[in-house]
């Protein structure tokens, strides 16, 4: 059963642009784009390459900056802060899954999740317990002192996902979290995502994929750098 | 957390890892020895001038003592003056020459010592006793080359006639002692006999000569200011104190410390960029892992952390290694220069003193860290997502 939608706005990209430079001609990778996400909501972003999803999400992130307009998490402007302060915004409140997973290739799986908590402060002995728990959520308690090459493509990008629960952040994104997977692979995913949101977590997942954006409570369609459908799937 | 990431990186490589080591350990190697070396000369040279317990030394006026035949002619006057000053404790001269020894009609050349016994300051007796009058002390080599033992004969001559093809005053000597002769080669022919033997030679014509004379000063006075006084009173010598003595090898040593000094700063050069290189591929190669761990939440600081520690690492496994390897370098290399002929036994060129360790070392780490930090801070302040696409895309 799922969770009841909250009413508190968690995000809210407001009139957001983005243009690059390349080869000397100015690319508007987002053309003044809004959007809001609730807290708890379960968001999918679809629509053709280039048309602005991962630039999105990398606003949201805080792994870049907008040319202008505001980026809100929980009423703060994300945009605005120094690199100090938008790397610790993401180490605390933002979990990042990516399609090629980016494991540490040296570091167990345990050790990968609990990079971040080490990052941010939290004991040697409590980070390794919550590595565990967190893998086991996952399904790979079994698998924890195992390298990324040891691992299957499907385990790696669970271990990405416990990875990215990892400082219990308030946001989740997700960049084609199945697009380097099989189908069965990668209908687990979509499972654990689906179980991740009915746990309380807020994920905005960027996908090609058409099962995975069904999964979602809600359906975002870009094109051409701005938001053409906004669709709600269920509550 | 960083510390495992940082060896987990250096790990990740081992022939790539153990490659740059060896070459940071050749590096501070080739550093530590030429630290020993631009002291080495200067630091053995003061300890063979103090070792002996003199603290002046007087040679004829223009010289440093050891390496002239110049001689002092009123002696005897010079030390009656030494001697009258009150803080100077014992007085040791020395009347340099050279006698053959007769072997048909070539003779075995001997550099010959005229020393007060009781005081001298020129040898160590290994074996037997100091020479009375019609007696010597000999070098081992001395007796090796003419074939004789402790306790056996001797005939000298101080010159040979080329006219008559005769040598002239020759004279027998019983060997007394053996001896270890400190400012003369460890490979030289030489033997030392009393001062009045020498100067008897050639009936009387050294008579009141000294080539050098030593002085050691009573407790607390003050080197400097004695020699001050003696130079003052004795205007036909030089008066050297240890530490000027030392000054002028110094001058004469410019050489070594420059070519020390060079050869260090290479060496340092090559291990700063060795480890620049390495750290340059490295980060380079891991470029998307960094932009991961950007992203992840790490700040830049804590990158540059991580690659400076991978950095110091290799220096200081490199530096460490590189002591032993410097330390057996050195003693190879002071092998081969200690043959050189005429060089005293106690000149060493490599002289080890901890502090040389560390400075060798210590510049060596900070070489390391300083080359870590330039391609740290480029890879920690890259654009993340521009990275992390480019990263997908290759």
């Amino acid at each position: 059963m799922s969770r009841a939608l909250s009413d508190t706005m968690l995000l809210e990209a407001v009139d957001i642009h983005r243009d690059y430079a390349m080869a000397g001609d100015a690319v508007h990778a987002l053309r003044g784009l809004s959007l809001s996400v609730a807290e708890g909501d379960y968001v999918a972003i679809v629509g053709p390459s280039g048309c602005g999803k991962s630039t999105l999400l990398n606003l949201l992130g805080a792994l870049d900056r907008p040319s202008r307009g505001a980026v809100r998490v929980r009423g703060q402007d994300v945009a605005q802060l120094n690199d100090r302060a938008a790397t610790d915004f993401r180490l605390r409140s933002v979990g990042f899954v990516f399609q090629r997973f980016h494991l540490l290739p040296m570091l167990t799986a345990a050790e990968n999740v609990a990079l971040p908590m080490a990052e941010a402060g939290v004991s040697a002995r409590e980070r390794l317990a919550r590595a565990a728990e967190l893998l086991a959520y996952v399904g790979l308690g079994g698998r924890t002192a195992h390298r990324p090459t040891q691992l299957s493509g499907g385990e790696q990008q669970r271990v990405a996902i416990a990875r990215a629960l990892a400082n219990q952040p308030a946001l989740v994104l997700a960049d084609e979290p199945t697009g380097e997977l099989d189908a069965r692979t990668g209908a687990e995913i979509i499972a654990l995502f689906e179980q991740l949101n009915q746990d309380g977590t807020t994920l905005v997942v960027v996908t090609h994929d058409e099962e995975l954006a069904q999964a979602a409570r809600r359906v975002v369609h870009m094109k051409d750098g701005a938001i053409v459908r906004d669709e709600r799937l269920r509550d | 957390m960083r510390a495992l990431l940082a060896l987990a990186s250096l790990i990740r490589h081992p022939a790539r890892t153990a490659l740059a080591v060896a070459g940071i350990a050749v590096s501070s190697a080739m550093l530590l020895d030429m630290v020993m070396l631009a002291s080495g000369m200067r630091l053995s040279f003061r300890e063979l001038l103090d070792a002996r317990g003199f603290q002046i030394r007087l040679s004829p006026k223009g010289t440093l003592p050891f390496d002239t035949e110049a001689t002092v002619g009123d002696g005897r006057a010079t030390l009656e003056a030494l001697q009258r000053h009150p803080a100077v404790q014992a007085v040791a001269p020395n009347l340099g020459t050279q006698l053959i020894a007769p072997r048909g009609e070539v003779g075995v050349t001997l550099a010959a010592l005229g020393v007060e016994p009781a005081v001298q300051g020129d040898y160590t007796l290994l074996e037997g006793t100091q020479p009375a009058r019609g007696e010597v002390v000999a070098s081992r080599a001395a007796l090796r080359a003419l074939d004789r033992r402790l306790g056996d004969t001797l005939t000298l001559a101080s010159d040979w006639d080329t006219q008559l093809r005769l040598f002239r005053s020759t004279q027998v000597y019983r060997v007394a002692g053996v001896a270890r002769f400190h400012y003369l080669g460890a490979d030289q022919n030489v033997v030392a006999l009393p001062l009045a033997d020498v100067q008897a030679l050639d009936d009387g014509a050294r008579d009141d000569r000294l080539s050098s004379i030593m002085v050691r000063l009573r407790p607390n006075a003050n080197a400097a200011d004695v020699a001050r006084d003696l130079t003052a009173q004795l205007p036909r010598v030089s008066v050297l104190t240890t530490a000027d003595a030392v000054a002028q090898a110094d001058e004469r040593l410019a050489y070594f410390r420059n070519l020390a000094f060079i050869l260090g700063s290479v060496s340092l050069a090559v291990g700063f960029l060795l480890v620049t290189t390495l750290m340059t591929v490295s980060v380079n190669e891991r470029i998307g892992e960094i932009a991961v761990q950007r992203a992840l939440g790490v700040q830049a600081s804590r990158i540059v952390q991580q690659i400076v520690a991978e950095g110091l690492v290799l220096s200081l496994v490199g530096g460490a290694l590189g002591l032993g390897l410097g330390l057996l370098t050195a003693r190879y290399l002071e092998s081969i220069l200690g043959d050189f002929p005429g060089l005293p036994p106690d000149i060493s060129f490599f002289v080890f003193q901890p502090q040389d360790a560390l400075s060798a070392m210590g510049m060596l780490v900070v070489a390391g860290a300083l080359a870590g930090i330039l391609p740290s801070w480029r890879a920690a302040r890259l654009p993340i997502a521009a990275t992390l696409r480019e990263e997908a895309v290759a």
